[in-house]
């Protein structure tokens, strides 16, 4: 097999004579090979993303009553104690704050993204150390204090893609392409 | 200093002690030479006096303090103190999201999984046995914009841009390896700092210019840039381009992550917030005569670079009368797509207080706007991500250069 590769790759450089010979030889080479499979125990171990449409989400759940025990103990130092602190910014727009920082009630698009971000980089002092029923207490805490969701939901892989996030509606895309007009 | 690897300290202070300026050590192996002490004198002559031996690592002279403006989370490049076009690579800017990690490149992977008919991982050395490409490019923080107050350097209003050579494999070599599926659109590349820091890219762009760098300036990538492998994107916000790139993962759709939502988004008029703004449009800044340094009457060449995200720089204009004329500045050859160029103006100063800016244009027609044409098109709550203003320095009547403050809120 691979001598009729070389056969045709030396066949198509002598057709070819006038192009570019690098370009050529990529083309029409076999792939280089490199690289080993990846194992699945890898691709579980790495692939912890989750998408908007529920795609990625691990069994678990939790309430927004058992987020408040892990917010108060992991959180809180740097968040303050109703997550509405800006310092490292602000999670919950509590009701009557009429202020115009952004929080996840008022900016963030998509309930997915409050997962995937604590479960990924959260706490800063300790990343990666909660448990995923742990991750969903805090989602739902952080959603309840936005008023997103009532106090009393149980959060899981089926429940948070349904929910809709009223910032969302203000996302475009970008418009600006160059050219003549200031975007 | 390098030299303290070679010379022991007490050889050191004891010669200091006997020579001033210039001082008589014993290396390592024994032998007796004359090495430049930090913080003492040159000779009055260096002609008589034997000079400092070849060494292992080259050193900056003790005269140059170049130092990037360190903050908790980001480090800007000393644009006022730079030259010509290239960053010195341990000037380049930092930004990131969890520190710097700390990683073994003999332990390092790269996984690429998802939609492709062969997920794949990569050590470092498969990467580097792929077909290597290099270019030159800028690579700048979308967030690169600071006013506010006179006494501020180019290094404090837009440091969070750098120029360097970038080297490695092109995404189209690797997608071709892991064979991607023709349907895939998007990816999310992820790095292995503690925030696991995530971004979700258009298949398009990696396929037509995007590369897993390991190289800058010729050597391996500083920790800081993304040590051993990052992605590198020309031209596209530099949180794009993530550093210390452990996996990619092909998709059909953007996975809308923190970086791509609640940050990285600008506010624009009525309401609505610009998402997936990835390219860096044209910009400028005058580096010399730029605050603090001070001026004298007579000929002064204007320097400063230019750069877009959309291609080459075609025209960099002058003001010297604040933006009543405009001439064209010399554009130092060769212009490179989506870099840094240099540009000159010669210009004589009378003496009388007058103010000084530059404004770019790049090969798709677009010119960079003052701030005022940026907060016509985006309302007074545009957010801070991608603004390329004009930036202009009053030259005051005793040759102070200070910058020109601008408010929108």
């Amino acid at each position: 097999m691979t001598r009729i590769w070389i056969t045709a790759i030396l066949l198509l450089n002598i057709i070819c004579g006038g192009c570019d010979q690098y370009a050529t030889e990529e083309q029409n080479n076999p792939l280089f090979g490199l690289g080993v499979p990846a194992t699945d125990t890898l691709i579980r171990k790495w692939d912890d993303d989750v998408r908007p449409d529920g795609k990625g989400f691990p069994a678990g759940e939790g309430d927004a009553r058992s987020g408040k025990i892990v917010y108060s103990q992991k959180c809180a130092s740097c968040h303050g104690a109703n997550a509405d602190d800006n310092t490292f910014g602000k999670l919950v727009s509590l009701p009557g704050d009429t202020s115009k920082s952004k929080s996840v009630g008022s900016y963030w698009p998509y309930a997915s993204t409050v997962f995937d971000y604590i479960r990924r980089a959260m706490p800063f002092n300790a990343p990666g150390s909660l448990t995923n029923d742990e991750v969903y207490g805090l989602t739902a805490f952080i959603l309840a204090g936005n008023s997103l969701i009532p106090d009393t939901v149980v959060l899981d892989a089926s429940v948070i893609p349904k929910i809709q996030m009223p910032a969302m509606r203000k996302f475009v895309p970008d418009d600006r392409n160059g050219g003549f007009e200031v975007r | 200093m390098n030299n303290k690897k070679i010379y022991s300290r007490r050889a050191i202070l004891a010669a200091s002690a006997a020579a001033a300026g210039i001082a008589l050590v014993k290396t390592t192996a024994g032998q007796l030479v004359h090495a430049l002490v930090p913080g003492d004198k040159p000779p009055a002559d260096p002609t008589t006096i034997q000079g400092v031996p070849s060494g292992k690592i080259g050193t900056r002279s003790p005269f140059e303090q170049l130092v990037k403006k360190p903050s908790d989370i980001s480090a800007r490049t000393p644009l006022q103190h730079l030259v010509g076009t290239m960053t010195p690579s341990d000037l380049h800017f930092e930004r990131h999201h969890a520190g710097v990690p700390f990683i073994d490149p003999d332990r390092y992977q790269l996984l690429v999984h998802g939609m492709v008919s062969r997920p794949t991982v990569f050590t470092l050395s498969d990467l580097k046995r792929l077909p290597s490409f290099s270019r030159i490019a800028f690579l700048e923080c979308s967030g690169n914009f600071r006013t506010g107050k006179e006494r501020m350097t180019p290094q404090e209003v837009c440091g969070l841009t750098s120029q360097s050579e970038w080297t490695g494999v092109l995404l189209s070599t690797l997608f071709r390896e892991v064979g991607i599926d023709p349907r895939a659109s998007w990816f999310l590349a992820e790095g292995s700092d503690a925030a696991k820091m995530t971004r979700s890219i258009p298949v398009a762009k990696g396929i037509r210019d995007g590369m897993i760098a390991y190289g800058q300036n010729g050597e391996a990538l500083r920790p800081e840039q993304g040590y051993p492998a990052r992605l590198f994107l020309p031209g596209w916000e530099g949180n794009t381009s993530v550093k210390w790139i452990r996996r990619i993962e092909v998709s059909d759709q953007p996975f809308m992550t923190r970086e791509e939502t609640s940050k990285y988004t600008e506010s624009i008029k009525g309401g609505k917030i610009r998402q997936f703004s990835f390219d860096m449009d044209a910009r400028s800044i005058i580096t010399f005569p730029a605050y603090p340094v001070k001026i004298t009457k007579g000929w002064i060449e204007i320097r400063g670079i230019a750069w877009s995200g959309r291609g080459k720089i075609t025209k960099v204009e002058i003001s010297t009368d604040a933006g009543r004329h405009w001439a064209p500045a010399l554009l130092q050859m060769p212009v490179l797509d989506m870099a840094h160029t240099y540009f000159r103006y010669i210009w004589k100063w009378n003496g009388e207080p007058t103010e000084i800016r530059s404004r770019a244009v790049d090969d798709t027609g677009y010119e960079q706007p003052t701030l005022d044409q940026l907060v016509a098109a985006r309302g007074k709550e545009m957010g801070g991500y991608h603004l390329n203003p004009v930036t202009s320095w009053q030259i005051k009547r005793d040759g102070e250069v200070l910058l020109k403050p601008e408010k929108w809120k």
